[in-house]
């Protein structure tokens, strides 16, 4: 692809801190060649803001390949932009037009609240991982890895749903700011896992738990949040979050809690 | 069992909350609908149809106290859901596209209370209040060969096959209903479910207006 320069007019949204209102306001972006990320753009909007002495625009980022899920925000309407399967980092300014006019927000929801322009605090997500998204029974060092066989279609069922990064872009185009695919992802990845069977329906119930105390909505079965997903992560785990959490309201955790219940 | 009990307080209780007593009233609607199809074999018929239904007052009392129940379960849950949904979003966003919403997603908070005033307005006009106790027929023929009575029955009807298609699709997600298998099947089930009441009861009104059914 031929390498063009675009003028881009863009309307980024400004908050000094989580208890200011906030508002647009608008840049352009000069001479920004097709090869550049959108972040790249970001950096060379910032640059020139530095150097005529303002603050510069501040957004999440890290690996910048798309991998570790700290980049994200709304542009035009759509979270992580234009290109399906993209985290905001990969989409290139080959997506754009000369003379196009950029909204850039950042994600909105009560469980996500703003701490500076397009930066979120979403350590939610965390305290729904800490509900229970880990394996607390002792499995030892590194095992021989054939010791424990899983067969090949459960791991790569398994991993599917591992590959969610936790970027929040889900909660950002729900309607309803809802958690369901994050929460779904990862209760499911430990289910289909033998090493995640020990404290499965514990789990189930404390990240559902969670994820309703941190303010999140419900799930309406749009399909908003997969469609957006840089993972791909499909709506059939949230199917999958929704069978384990009433099989959780019938059955106990065998190993937890009978023993707990008999004092040993 | 006891935490089956506290199930309801989690937001995924509720939604199934929504989709076991959605269930019951689309089976209803579902039935109410091969019921009225007497209407195209006429009078007696259809009276007829009416008088057996009321002849078996225990069933008939145990249907309504469960559809009753079922509307009840269903409107609690969707105003609680609903409730946290608003506040969930927090700030409003400036711009927002919709990539996979459809019309009938999109309008579910529509279509439900609609329904719910049209669901009051049916049984006030051919339960509760009939111009003519006993003559369901009577009541049905005249009341349709009002346009303004068959437009409430059509849009209460169009509101109803809107929300009960999203309402089956969802409830396959909501109880946990997928397979790779059929997982594409679930919304053409959705549509043909949605369809066959939907049109089959739109030809009520639209027969008695074009007067292939008359008195």
């Amino acid at each position: 692809m031929s390498e063009r320069l675009l003028n881009l007019t863009l309307h980024v949204w400004r908050q000094n801190g989580p208890n200011d209102t906030g508002r647009f306001e608008t840049y352009r972006a000069k001479d920004i060649t097709t090869h550049m990320s959108f972040l790249e753009m970001l950096d060379v909007v910032n640059e020139e803001l530095i150097e005529q002495g303002k603050t510069p625009i501040a957004f999440d980022h890290d690996c910048r390949e798309g991998i570790c899920g700290s980049c994200g925000f709304m542009i035009n309407g759509v979270a992580h932009g234009p290109q399906r399967r993209t985290t905001a980092c990969q989409v290139h300014m080959r997506q754009f037009e000369d003379g196009d006019e950029l909204w850039v927000e950042p994600w909105r929801a009560h469980g996500f609240p703003i701490v500076k322009d397009l930066i979120v605090d979403r350590s939610a997500f965390d305290r729904i991982i800490q509900a229970g998204g880990y394996i607390s029974i002792r499995t030892g060092s590194a095992p021989e890895a054939n010791e424990i066989s899983i067969p090949k279609h459960t791991a790569d069922k398994a991993m599917d749903a591992a590959e969610c990064i936790g970027c929040g872009a889900c909660v950002a185009a729900c309607p309803n700011a809802s958690a369901s695919l994050f929460t779904a992802a990862k209760i499911s990845h430990l289910a289909l896992l033998p090493q995640g069977q020990a404290e499965r329906q514990d789990r189930a119930r404390r990240m559902v738990a969670q994820m309703d105390a941190e303010g999140f909505g419900n799930c309406t079965n749009h399909g908003e949040c997969e469609a957006v997903c840089p993972k791909g992560i499909s709506l059939d785990w949230i199917a999958r979050m929704n069978r384990e959490l009433v099989r959780a309201a019938f059955k106990s955790d065998a190993s937890v809690e009978s023993s707990a219940a008999k004092g040993v | 069992m006891q935490r089956a009990l506290t199930l309801h307080q989690t937001t995924i209780g509720k939604k199934v909350i929504m989709a076991l007593s959605g269930a019951i009233l689309v089976g209803f609607t579902f039935g109410h609908f091969l019921g009225n199809l007497n209407l195209y074999r006429g009078s007696e018929a259809l009276n007829g149809y009416a008088e057996t239904l009321r002849a078996l007052p225990a069933l008939l009392w145990t249907a309504r106290v469960v559809l009753l129940v079922a509307v009840g379960a269903h409107i609690a849950a969707a105003y609680s859901l609903w409730t946290r949904n608003r506040k969930a979003r927090g700030s409003r966003y400036e711009h927002h596209k919709d990539l996979a919403t459809d019309y009938a997603a999109r309008t579910m908070y529509w279509s439900g209370p609609i329904l719910l005033l049209y669901i009051i307005y049916h049984l006030l006009h051919l339960t509760i209040l009939p111009a003519h106790p006993g003559d369901v027929y009577r009541n049905v023929v005249e009341g349709f060969q009002n346009p303004l009575i068959s437009g409430v029955y059509i849009v209460g009807n169009l509101a109803l096959g809107f929300h009960i298609f999203h309402g089956i699709y969802s409830a396959f997600q909501t109880l946990g209903i997928n397979h790779p298998r059929f997982n594409a099947y679930r919304r053409d089930l959705a549509i043909a479910i949605c369809a066959v009441i939907t049109i089959g009861n739109l030809s009520f009104p639209i027969a008695v207006l074009a007067g292939l059914v008359t008195l």
